[in-house]
């Protein structure tokens, strides 16, 4: 087994950060996919202009710089705006909300387009059943449609999701104490640079394998139909 | 019986796709308990008239009037007719049930859920009200033992015969059918059309776009012969299989025997 000379406990605090901003990370990215797909799909030019603008701009640029762009931009726009109000000390922003607003903005631009793609893919004929039974668009939209957006949807954003738990390690360069800057600090007072990036990995990998594990359950459990017995 | 009320009347339909003049100004009335058959050739436009009564097509100029009540229809930013009002849309489409050539049940819904879907978010039928219709349906249609499954469990001529359930569930005045049968395996063609005989005896007003000209023929109180967007001829079946007055219909009668 690895020594961790009593840094375990730092390795796991940093799991839980990196665990959390993932999670409210991906939760926030979905809204924006499915907003981003809607815009794009709207029959309002202007919708589908935002939308187009915003996936092409995000997925143009290197996470990196979208962290950096929100934690260093952030910082001078709510310093701009409490100066306003004759407060003029440095203000830090957050690095953990800095890292939730870069990665779900990275991550729903991506799904955006899982989403678009996977809304065009359910056939006109369910929208169409349900509309000749005086359903509203909104309720056909909600009801119908969406629960099988979401099956055709899972395996992509299965896959968004694995490479937005990796991006979360990008946020520890502005100073979230996620599992690299714990790492890194075990790394400082130990020299022993190869054991915790080992068990950073270690733990990057198993986080992965949850992930995956949890999308394959969940694919099975959106298609009800193969557990028919009948 | 010149005072039995009329289920539906259709006036002056017209609808194009871009230049292409698919409905050249169709008027069809349907007294309560019709059976109306409509044939035609492939293109004829068959299809789009019965899309174009609960406006899943758009017609660029007509009146619908279900039951008395005339939906009312402005025109839109591209020149075809909209719903003045989205409200009667949803409330008259929910008194016309639809059967549609390809099924369209919902794949992730089981039979049941199918079914009690639209009585209970568009008629606000409690669950259990719902749900005893439906069971009720489902034995009519010989598919109770089924109301777990789910479509993709289904063969097409069970399927088709759950989305006629599903329509039933509405109570609707009218019942719509596109090719109902066109899409099933020889073998599973009769079981949907004796559901639909059984409707048709029940005194069901239904409009039909059927291949299958036997089944048109026995259960039909007026059949209606389409072609290029307009009605070639109209009448009885004994009028228009036996003794066409038009060519057209002769030609298609004998090459469909
Ligand atoms: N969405 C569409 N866009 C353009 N043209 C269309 C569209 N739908 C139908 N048409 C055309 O309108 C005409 C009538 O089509 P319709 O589907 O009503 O015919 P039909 O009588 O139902 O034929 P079939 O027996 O093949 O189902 C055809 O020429 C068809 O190509
Ligand atoms: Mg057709």
């Amino acid at each position: 087994m690895i020594d961790l000379h009593g840094f375990g406990h730092l390795l796991l605090a940093g799991t839980w950060v990196t665990v959390k901003l993932a999670l409210v990370s991906l939760s926030l990215g979905l809204v924006f996919g499915l907003l981003g797909a809607a815009a794009k799909l709207s029959e309002y030019k202007v919708l589908r202009a935002i939308a187009t603008t915003y996936t092409t701009l995000i997925r143009g640029i290197p996470e990196l710089l979208i962290v950096f762009a929100i934690y260093f931009g952030g910082s001078a726009l709510v310093m701009g705006f409490a100066s306003m109000f004759g407060y003029d000390e440095y203000i830090e922003v957050n690095p953990f909300m800095a890292g939730v607003a870069a990665l779900s903005i990275a991550f729903g631009a991506y799904a955006t387009e899982v989403f678009r793609m996977a809304i065009l893919s359910i056939p006109q004929g369910q929208w169409e059943s349900a509309q000749a039974l005086g359903m509203t668009r909104g309720k056909t939209f909600f009801r119908i449609i969406l629960p099988q957006v979401w099956r055709v949807a899972l395996p992509g954003l299965g896959n968004l999701f694995q490479v937005l738990l990796k991006d979360t390690a990008l946020v520890s360069v502005v100073g979230l104490q996620d599992i690299i800057r714990q790492a890194t600090t075990a790394i400082s007072s130990t020299k022993e640079p190869f054991t915790f990036y080992l068990a950073a990995a270690c733990i990057y990998l198993i986080l992965t394998a949850i992930a995956t594990a949890g999308t394959l359950w969940m694919e099975r459990a959106c298609t009800p139909q193969l557990r028919y017995k009948g | 019986m010149p005072d039995t009320p009329i289920a539906l009347e259709l006036t002056d339909i017209h609808k194009s796709y871009g230049s292409l003049e698919v409905l050249k100004g169709v008027s069809l009335k349907a007294k309560d308990g019709d059976v109306i058959s409509i044939l035609g050739s492939s293109g004829s436009g068959k299809s789009t008239l019965l899309r174009c009564i609960n406006l899943l097509e758009q017609p660029v100029k007509g009146r619908v009037i279900i039951g008395g009540e005339e939906l009312k229809l402005k025109t839109g930013k591209s020149g075809e007719l909209e719903a003045e009002n989205r409200k009667q849309l949803e409330d008259m489409r929910s008194r016309i049930g639809f059967v549609f050539q390809n099924f369209n049940l919902w794949p992730h819904k089981t039979i049941l859920g199918n079914i009690i879907e639209a009585p209970m978010n568009v008629l606000k039928q409690s669950r259990a009200q719902a749900v005893e219709r439906a069971e009720g349906l489902l034995k009519k249609v010989g598919l109770y033992e089924k109301k777990d499954a789910y479509p993709g469990n289904l063969s097409g001529g069970q399927q088709q015969r759950v989305a006629i359930a599903r329509a039933l569930a509405m109570d609707p005045q009218v019942l719509l059918f596109d090719e109902p049968t066109s899409a099933l395996d020889p073998e599973l063609v009769n079981e949907v059309l004796s559901v639909m005989r059984e409707l048709a005896e029940e005194g069901r007003t239904m409009l039909i776009v059927t291949h299958e000209m036997r089944f048109a023929r026995d259960v039909s109180s007026q059949v209606v012969f389409l072609h290029q967007g307009q009605i070639e001829e109209i009448g009885t079946p004994e009028q228009v299989f036996d003794n066409p007055k038009s060519q057209r219909v002769r030609d298609f009668m004998s090459s469909h025997n």
